[in-house]
């Protein structure tokens, strides 16, 4: 493997992180969406809200920086996907933007819509935002229908567009695909079973952590389910593979399952990953243990991880063409070029200090759970 | 063919209209939230050497705005990152490996601070010591202007392509200088005057809030040590914004000669060329045809020339010769630079068929066209792919962008800055005399100030942005090659959801702001 070869596998191990930390940090979008099923007196939304509250930017950021790393490290994936499944992410926008605006608004005299409106603001990014990812990366797994021609640049008399959707869908023709479905169904559970043992952890009400506990089994069960769907589906699926030398993409039956096997540590991370995120729903819903969160957001972080490497390791095109096979992208074809992976790995460097401070921050802030008599003495409320 | 052609256009104005109104708004609020940041954190450095509890209910207050305003302004960001790639496709993958760099690292390193300590800005008084409040405070906005800084590095870049080779094989350009593409003249100067005009804007913020206060004689203390602060800061960096200001006329006069001209509605080409103070145009009929150009036209002589070149004697093109080419003064016409600008595409096309026929020799031969490292790829890179976007042109014409638009920005932009200065000296001057307030009429007019300072910094945008079109990339993609497949209808339709979503997001903004103002600094419990 040259020295290229090493750098874009280095920036898909980057990409996946950041994909990875993301889901977890979705536990933000998960108990928004729990807000009136958990919080049943205004006090408790509250609550909820100001517990949230101090964590949501985190998401935000991750997921700015998710698609400020995969644009500077894959352009060609970020100029095909955004350019062709333009619905599908122009909804995810608005889900989001609507999210930013809601926690600061919503309980602020004057606020023209009204709390009950930011609220439903928090909710439709909690429930629609978590699907719309999840099936959004499921395509990474069951393609899309596009083609890319990079020499489209030479029709300077009409379009010399270079990828290219071939339906009029524009990403919406991912909801025919029941993987998809079944990869956002997972995220969004997924979001909420985070979120609910986020409330174990950060909320201090006995009814807020009662309820958390009933809500943990209400969900946890169609999130094994879907996610298994998925799982197997996927280890059945045939996938793209590429040839290293030649560019060549063919298909290769049960490809994920082989990616599973040529990457044993993969396969152990991601079956790590899944037994942590059982044992925190287990501890979590059983005992009500605070710590359920960690293990439910290592193990998240763990799987997730491992999937997203399985999509573009082991020679396998990340984003296979439904269209055009010779189309597809792997990290090879769609990398920026070495100088700016070099580039940038030097500034990766920086992310564990940036965590490192991050996790200072956090702890700083944590160290008290909220309480209602917080919710009384502190000035800046959500 | 032709159905899909006219699309294209309407494609082209639709995904430019939404990235200009996403722009406009998400502008609206990062300007204060550059400022107010530091406004506050050098309020609660007075508050941590004092001691004073005064300071600390001062500073709590502006972060309660500071509050308010950032959120819109993360609201309104997230969608126009997003929006590279899902308008301009194309675009996005012939910068990508430049472009990207800026905004990874835009995410990796300034946004995390920014998120990161804003949340012990609000929320950690009573939970972290004194000092790492302070610090988070100081962190927040450093990290807001960090943001700043690259993504208008990645900016300058467009207006000012530097550090990079076009590689045939990927039909991109690539990164071959990193220092070159954050330390260009351009990104320096357009970092620094961008930021400054937010710090000048916060500071008249401040300041009509606190004449506001004056008027309703409230919070006195609050409201006049808020304005010594604010003037001060904002008196600052309205020296640096001006300075800033005369070095992009510089570049601009060097790698934007159309911007320039565009911005003095300078027809004609002059040695020794006068700077309008204050003009009124003529149609633009009569501006083309008739070379007719102002109703009215207030001038300072040979002023232009020496802004621009440093020299009151120097020549400035204008849009005519920049179209029509000016052999004495070595400007190439606009027709010529097309028919360069064709031929680097159809260099590009004819690497293509040499790999699809796998001919190697020529594909050998094309590649040594493309290579900085030979005189034959030196050659070509300068003659000809130096113009390669002028290829996607069908008429000359539509190299110049709108005039009026940009001749009137720049001079409100102007106007309202040499305002600002005075008024900072003013409140300066009164605080010295303790004579801040005794003077309503005075307080009415920097209240008036606040939406004088927003229409002061879009005029400047609009300067900017709008005295680029019709490029994305300065001479080497314009918006027509840059555009996604999009239909225009799908364009259409989300430029409408949005502008009635950020419109309305903005009027809960301004209703909940000025109920906060009202309400005023909360007492310490």
């Amino acid at each position: 493997m040259d020295t290229y070869m090493i750098l874009q596998h280095y920036w898909w191990l980057i990409i996946s992180l950041l994909g990875a930390l993301l889901v977890f940090l979705l536990f933000v979008q998960g108990g928004q969406g729990l807000l009136y099923t958990i919080g049943r007196t205004e006090a408790q939304r509250n609550m909820i809200v100001n517990s949230l509250g101090r964590k949501w930017e985190f998401t935000f950021t991750t997921l700015v920086t998710f698609g400020g790393a995969f644009f500077a490290s894959f352009p060609l994936f970020y100029s095909t996907s955004f350019g062709g499944a333009f619905y599908v992410w122009m909804l995810i926008l608005l889900v989001f933007v609507i999210q930013a605006v809601a926690y600061e608004f919503r309980r602020k005299p004057h606020n023209f819509l009204g709390e009950k409106t930011y609220n439903a603001f928090l909710i439709v990014n909690g429930v629609a935002g978590t699907f719309l990812l999840g099936a959004a990366v499921a395509t990474l797994f069951t393609g899309a229908p596009f083609t890319v021609d990079r020499m489209n640049l030479t029709h300077y008399d009409g379009w010399s567009t270079i990828s290219q959707w071939s339906t009029p869908w524009r990403g919406l023709d991912a909801l025919t695909d029941y993987r998809n479905w079944a990869l956002g169904f997972s995220l969004l559970f997924l979001s909420r079973v985070l979120g609910l043992e986020y409330f174990l952890n950060n909320i201090d009400d006995a009814e807020i952590t009662a309820r958390s506990r009933r809500h943990l089994w209400y969900n946890a069960i169609p999130f094994v389910i879907c996610f298994l769907v998925f799982v197997i589906s996927l280890l059945c699926s045939p996938g793209y593979a590429v040839d290293q030398n030649t560019g060549i993409i063919s298909i290769e039956n049960y490809k994920y399952l082989h990616n599973f096997i040529a990457l044993p540590l993969v396969a152990i991370l991601f079956l790590l990953g899944v037994v942590s995120v059982l044992w925190s729903i287990w501890i979590g819903a059983r005992h009500g243990s605070r710590r359920a969160i960690w293990f439910g957001g290592a193990g998240t972080v763990a799987a997730v991880l491992a999937l997203l490497l399985t999509a573009g390791y082991n020679d396998t095109a990340y984003y296979p063409s439904l269209t055009d096979l010779q189309s597809s992208l792997t990290i090879y074809n769609s990398s920026s070029s070495e100088f700016t992976l070099r580039v940038m790995s030097f500034v990766s460097i920086l992310i564990p200090f940036v965590v490192a401070y991050i996790w200072y921050a956090w702890r700083a802030m944590n160290r008290k759970r909220i309480t209602p008599s917080e919710m009384e003495q502190e000035d800046h409320l959500y | 063919m032709l159905l899909a052609t006219t699309d294209l256009m309407n494609v082209v104005d639709w995904s430019r209209a939404q990235f200009a109104m996403t722009a406009i708004y998400h502008w609206l609020f990062v300007p204060l939230t550059l400022g107010l940041g530091f406004i506050c954190a050098i309020m609660e450095t007075l508050y941590y050497r004092s001691g004073d509890p005064f300071w600390k209910r001062t500073v709590k207050f502006w972060m309660r705005i500071f509050g308010i305003n950032f959120a819109i302004g993360v609201a309104t960001g997230i969608i126009l990152e997003f929006e590279f790639g899902t308008n301009w496709s194309n675009y996005s993958h012939f910068v990508g490996d430049i472009f990207g760099a800026p905004l990874a690292i835009e995410g990796i390193m300034a946004f995390f601070m920014e998120s990161t300590f804003i949340a012990i800005m609000f929320f950690g008084w009573n939970k972290v010591s004194k000092g790492f409040h302070l610090a988070s405070t100081w962190l927040t906005a450093i990290g807001a202007n960090l943001s700043a800084l690259w993504i208008l590095v990645a900016n300058a870049w467009m207006q000012y392509p530097v550090g990079m080779t076009f590689n045939p094989e990927t039909a991109r350009n690539e990164m071959t200088s990193f220092w070159e593409v954050l330390f260009s003249p351009v990104a320096m100067n357009k970092f620094f005057h961008t930021v400054t005009s937010g710090y000048v804007l916060a500071a008249i913020v401040v300041i009509g809030i606190s004449a506001w206060f004056l008027l309703k004689k409230r919070e006195e203390r609050m409201a006049q040590k808020s304005m010594v602060v604010a003037s001060v800061f904002g008196g600052v960096s309205l020296l640096l914004l001006l300075w800033t200001g005369d070095g992009s006329a510089k570049i601009i006069a060097k790698v934007q000669p159309m911007k320039l001209a565009s911005m003095e509605a300078l027809y004609d080409g002059k040695t020794g060329a006068g700077l309008s103070v204050i003009g009124v145009l003529k149609s633009e009929p009569q501006r083309t045809q008739e070379n007719d150009i102002f109703h009215f036209n207030l001038e300072v002589p040979k002023m232009l020339s020496w802004l621009s070149f440093g020299d009151g004697n120097a020549y400035v093109p204008g849009i005519n010769d920049l179209l029509n080419g000016n052999p004495d003064q070595g400007i190439l016409s606009t027709e010529e630079k097309m028919r360069r600008g064709r031929i680097a595409i159809e260099t590009l096309a004819e690497y293509r068929d040499a790999r699809q026929s796998g001919d190697s020799t020529r594909m050998a031969s094309t590649l040594l066209k493309f290579n900085p490292e030979t005189p034959e790829g030196q050659a070509f890179l300068n003659d000809y792919f130096k113009y390669f976007g002028y290829g996607y042109f069908s008429s000359p014409t539509e190299v110049v962008p709108p005039v009026p638009l940009i001749f009137y920005s720049f001079r409100v932009m102007v106007g309202l800055g040499v305002y600002f200065l005075l008024l900072f000296i003013l409140v300066l001057y009164l605080a010295k005399k303790q004579k801040l307030g005794t003077y309503p009429w005075l307080n009415r007019v920097m209240l008036w100030s606040i939406p004088l300072a927003y229409l002061c910094s879009v005029s400047g945008w609009i300067v900017a942005e709008f005295g680029r079109q019709p490029w994305t990339i300065q001479d080497l993609l314009p918006t027509v090659a840059a555009v996604s497949r999009v239909d225009s209808t799908s364009v259409m339709v989300t430029f409408f959801i949005f502008v009635a979503l950020f419109t309305t997001l903005l009027i809960a903004e301004l209703k909940i702001m000025t109920k906060q103002i009202q309400i005023g600094p909360h007492d310490e419990q």
